[in-house]
């Protein structure tokens, strides 16, 4: 027995053929397509190749857009029954499932997550809000807020470029289903899903403006921000944005719900079952390449199984495979651009100087492209900046602690709350440590885990509202200045 | 006639369980609407303010810990002890602000009925917000309101009492402590109900009450990193953009109210969803 057994993956990659990228994309307004003016490249950020030109929308094209969906609202939206609007988004979520594996492809390609995860949730739960929502629309009298529940109007949706396809469907299920009409403007690194996203409403036939799709940088978010003619906004990405956005809308009466910045704990205890712990702690900060705001960044593990727990932690990641987002074997894909590679680089960096210790993958990294090996980060003190800020990438930083209430104070010790974690087999302590978490979304004995019917959104710094289930569904509707 | 000389009442705060002089040595005049001097009320400071946020946030997690029968006991206590002095109440009113006997004795039959209703609130805010959500997997999930934390309240110039009350109950019911700041023309009604509060097993810190300006302590209460949320109900719409932009800094949910609602209780409180996987 000389040789070592090897169970190598040949690679499984998954075609391009389903897709067809234009070579320029314009706007989507009032169910048409328009050319845009200024352009920028849309890159794979695996192969750094140039998959597109987006359109840049300035102020005219905003204008344009808040026009057809203020059209659309008054002519024909606000005045069809919830019936019939419902019927609607029933056929997107339809369409949406039958151009799956068309959406999960161009998904990968433009954002650098592994197919695998696209494929299996990026557009599946997309197409599952539509659902839940397409139900919604004709039963807003029951969703508790009296009845005869109104919509804000106009919606301008700004969303993040982690989960392109998903954050579009969260945003614009919900607002459609309660009668709104809306403005959505993807991330400046990922456009295409919703472009297509617009492909799919002119396919359901949706009545023009009901949804447009602008797209462009910070610019031409702050341009819907302050648009004097949206009545909503919603808008997900970080808490320094977030902190803008609330600041701009303070002297309007517009409405608004901000899904910000995360650094989740993710508390071990030492009655946890240690592997699915393992499990838990790698797909609570390794899953898309730690670009998500729920993240479980900081592990907060009981002293008397850290070592245990880091040991067979580093062998579970040793065997992450990283690569090809198209290969169907990947786990962990490309950084999703070039600016967020430098930031987790130097975030990282303050780390090292500030005395944590770094241990990453051996792994191999691509030559083109944008890659960051899965990285760990022990002797982690409360007071350093990686266990303080969110670093939106595949690093982990390990905290410890001996009695339960100093893991709680530990995790709490953090203005964000979005998000944590508890492994443990007692039950009672794990609904003690539920209470405790100073979090809107709270994972026991799981980890990353979303559904349309589950209210998703944080305390403190981490955002105003929530998506998902009825209490999402409330911050499309007039009359409720909670939930 | 009698020739008594009335022995008046110092009009203090109430922070922490006790009536402290404001730190700064501020006072200033309460009139009556004929401009008669009647008391000197605290012109609370910035320093008041803070010391009042450390008792709030000193009382918090017990006050959050209590269950849901007990805090709406004690809401219920309130409103015992009110309905014991309603005739100081009446008198205070009438004096202050100049309104009718008749109509004093209805603000503060209402403020007593008022405290009743937000305490059967309780135990039940909870079945009105909470859901068990139908996850397409396998896991048990929920979703609950929780206490907010430390919220700020500017109460109304008037109804003094009633919209004391509105400012202080739906707050506390939900779990969270509370620094209110009170009418600044007529504040007796507020620092007479501090001794009700004190009577009532209300824990130390769950209310705390100042007197003072509201152009000067509200930016305070906006700009301040340890208070959640802020109830301007009371201050004039004119401020409120100032104020929801000061309140962005640590994201302050940040409200006004026109009416009594369970949503004002539940606008401060936030929702936490469970997940936790189903099997052997």
């Amino acid at each position: 027995m000389g040789e070592k057994l090897s169970f190598e993956y040949a690679p499984a990659p998954e075609s391009r053929a389903l897709v067809s990228i234009k070579p320029k994309y314009g706007h989507f307004i009032g169910g048409k397509f328009v050319a845009g003016s200024k352009h920028f490249p849309t890159i794979n950020p695996a192969t750094e190749e140039v998959l597109s030109q987006i359109a840049l929308a300035g102020k005219n094209d905003i204008d344009a857009a808040v026009k057809a969906a203020r059209k659309a609202y008054t002519t024909t939206w606000s005045k069809m029954s919830g019936k019939e609007r419902g019927k609607y988004l029933f056929r997107i979520a339809r369409i949406m499932q039958e151009r799956s594996r068309e959406f999960a492809v161009l998904e990968t390609l433009d954002n650098g997550k592994p197919i695998r995860e696209s494929r299996d949730v990026d557009v599946p739960l997309a197409a599952a809000h539509f659902f839940y929502h397409a139900g919604w629309a004709d039963k807003l009298e029951y969703a508790g807020l009296g009845t005869t529940p109104k919509a804000h109007g106009v919606a301008g949706q700004i969303i993040p470029w982690n989960f392109p396809l998903l954050m579009l469907a969260w945003k614009v299920a919900p607002a459609l289903a309660a009668g709104n009409t809306v403005v959505l403007k993807p991330a400046e690194t990922t456009s295409l899903t919703a472009l297509l996203f617009a492909e799919v409403c002119q396919q359901a036939e949706l009545p023009a403006g009901v949804v447009n799709i602008v797209t462009g940088d910070g610019s031409t978010g702050a341009l819907i921000v302050n648009h004097p003619g949206i009545d909503k906004i919603a808008f997900t990405g970080s808490t320094e944005v977030g902190k803008i956005i609330a600041r701009a809308v303070a002297p309007t009466n517009k409405s608004v719900t901000l899904e910000l910045g995360g650094k989740a704990a993710n508390i071990i205890f030492e009655d946890a079952a240690i592997d699915e712990s393992v499990e838990g702690i790698v797909n609570g900060i390794f899953f898309n390449q730690g670009h998500v705001c729920c993240a479980g960044s900081r592990l907060i593990l009981q002293e008397s199984i850290a070592d245990e727990v880091l040991e067979k932690l580093k062998n579970r990641m040793a065997k992450i495979r990283v690569g090809d987002p198209m290969d169907k074997n990947t786990d962990l894909g490309a950084i999703n651009s070039k600016e967020q590679l430098l930031k987790i680089r130097e975030l990282t960096a303050v780390g090292d100087s500030e005395g944590a210790q770094r241990w990453s993958a051996p792994c191999d990294l691509p030559g083109k492209g944008f890659w960051f090996a899965p990285t760990i980060f022990t002797g982690v003190t409360q007071a350093h900046r990686i266990a303080r800020e969110e670093i939106f990438g595949p690093v982990l930083s390990v905290l410890t602690f001996r009695t339960p209430q100093e893991g709680i104070d530990k995790a709490n010790n953090t203005p964000f709350g979005l998000s944590a974690g508890i492994w443990s087999e007692k039950g009672s302590k794990v609904l003690w440590a539920s209470q405790q978490l100073r979090a809107g979304v709270i994972w026991a004995n799981t980890f990353n885990k979303f559904d349309p019917t589950s209210p998703f959104g944080g305390y403190k710094e981490s955002g105003w509202g929530r998506e998902g289930g009825r209490h999402g569904l409330s911050a499309y509707l007039k009359g409720v200045s909670h939930e | 006639m009698s020739n008594r000389i009335d022995v008046k009442k110092t009009y203090k705060l109430f922070i922490n369980g006790a009536f402290p002089r404001s730190e700064s040595g501020r006072t200033y005049e309460v009139k009556n609407a004929k401009g008669v001097f009647i008391a000197n009320p605290c012109l609370a400071s910035r320093k008041d303010l803070k010391d009042a946020v450390v008792a709030a946030r000193a009382a918090q997690h017990g006050w959050n810990k209590a269950t849901a029968y007990n805090k709406g006991q004690i809401l219920y206590r309130l409103a015992e002890m009110l309905e014991g002095r309603r005739g100081q109440f009446v008198d205070e009113i009438v004096t202050v602000t100049g309104v009718s006997k008749a109509k004093a004795e209805k603000e503060v039959t209402d403020s007593v009925d008022r405290l009743v209703w937000y305490a059967g609130w309780s135990d039940k805010i909870s079945s009105l917000s909470g859901a068990l959500n139908p996850v397409a997997g396998p896991y048990y999930n929920f979703t609950i309101p929780e206490s907010m934390g430390i919220i700020a309240a500017v109460a109304p110039e008037a109804p003094c009492l009633l919209g004391l009350i509105d400012s202080i109950a739906p707050i506390i019911v939900g779990g969270n402590t509370v620094i209110v700041l009170a009418s600044t023309k007529a504040p007796l009604s507020a620092m007479s109900f501090a001794e009700v509060i004190a009577t009532s097993d209300v824990p130390a810190g769950v209310i705390n009450i100042l007197t003072g300006k509201k152009d000067e302590i509200t930016p305070w209460m906006a700009s301040h990193m340890d208070i959640d949320g802020l109830d301007i109900s009371g201050l004039g719409a004119k401020k409120h953009a100032e104020i929801k932009s000061a309140g962005s800094e640590n994201l302050k949910r940040i409200y006004s109210f026109k009416s009594a609602d369970p949503g004002r209780i539940l606008a401060f409180m936030e929702n936490k969803t469970v997940w936790h996987p189903i099997g052997l």
